[in-house]
């Protein structure tokens, strides 16, 4: 089972600068084909500054800084075991491309169901701009399923 | 495509769907790459099968992706206020996932006009892979 102990603990921080090679690349990954997402004149047109980071792009901040794999590691849960069992943003402002944005994280909640066959580990974030303003939050509820004590 | 506005949208009102094309070996690997999620489970078949899956399967960041493509197709992306889903199926490989929604709730927040959309993605046997909400400002 994993350590309550680590509830309320702080992860490193990290900072991601959202780059317009990539936010082309997410949209092709997805199927996105509108222009203001793809040609920065056509989001200017459209009143972005920028392209517009699209509502869930910002995971890859925490993914290519590596936060909760490294995480999952240390807490010795197999990334083979992990599903995905929740997710939420909330938006204070549109962030778009060239942002400089910093990401700070802690474990909100680890806890577990079905005799700990089932074990959630529930991690909050917060996105400030480069002024330090905030411009999102996010909620991750990442579920650890146990094959042993599953067949037990 | 116009904006809806407060005063025009109704409780149970339909959004149009958005219809995705079948999930491939190409699409998760794309993602794979786009979203920065590298976990093999969703990449290597040989992984997936070490850990006990019969295959890989899509990204739950995939269709969530979707379903934000969804969202920001009925209103501008500015708009959005809060976005949040459930997983409740794993998406295999050869899915046909369609996003949909409704209007639930029209609401005064935080000084503005909102309405609360009920959310999901279903796949072409009617599977429900998440579902949530969110709340989108309206003029």
């Amino acid at each position: 089972m994993i350590d309550t102990k680590h509830i309320g603990r702080q992860l490193p921080s990290t900072t991601f600068e959202a780059e317009k090679g990539r936010l082309r690349f997410f949209a092709k990954a997805t199927g996105e084909t509108r222009p203001e997402y793809l040609d920065e004149a056509a989001a200017k047109a459209a009143g972005y500054r920028s392209l517009p980071v699209p509502p869930t792009f910002l995971m890859a901040a925490d993914l290519d800084a590596g936060i909760m794999f490294t995480l999952l590691d240390e807490l010795g849960v197999p990334i083979g075991n992990i599903l995905h069992g929740e997710q939420s943003f909330t938006y204070h402002a549109q962030v778009c491309a060239g942002d400089v944005l910093k990401v700070d994280s802690r474990i909100a909640d680890i806890y577990h169901k079905k005799g700990g066959a089932l074990e959630f580990i529930v991690k909050d974030s917060v996105i400030t701009d480069r002024n330090g303003v905030k411009v999102m939050e996010a909620r991750s509820v990442i579920v650890a399923r146990n094959h042993k004590e599953n067949s037990a | 495509m116009s904006v809806p506005t407060f005063d025009q949208v109704k409780v149970g009102d339909d959004l149009p769907t958005l219809k995705l094309p079948r999930i491939t070996r190409t699409t998760l690997a794309l993602f794979a790459g786009a979203s920065g999620d590298h976990n093999p489970i969703h990449i290597d078949l040989d992984f997936a099968k070490t850990a006990g899956m019969p295959d890989v399967f899509a990204h739950g960041m995939l269709s969530m992706a979707y379903l934000g493509r969804f969202l920001t197709n009925w209103a501008p992306q500015t708009q959005l206020r809060h976005y949040a889903v459930r997983f409740s199926a794993i998406t295999p490989i050869g899915a046909k996932l369609t996003c949909g929604g409704k209007v639930v709730e029209k609401l005064e927040r935080n000084g503005e006009q909102v309405v609360k959309l009920e959310i999901g993605v279903v796949d072409d046997r009617g599977e429900l892979k998440l579902s949530g909400d969110a709340l989108v400002a309206l003029k």
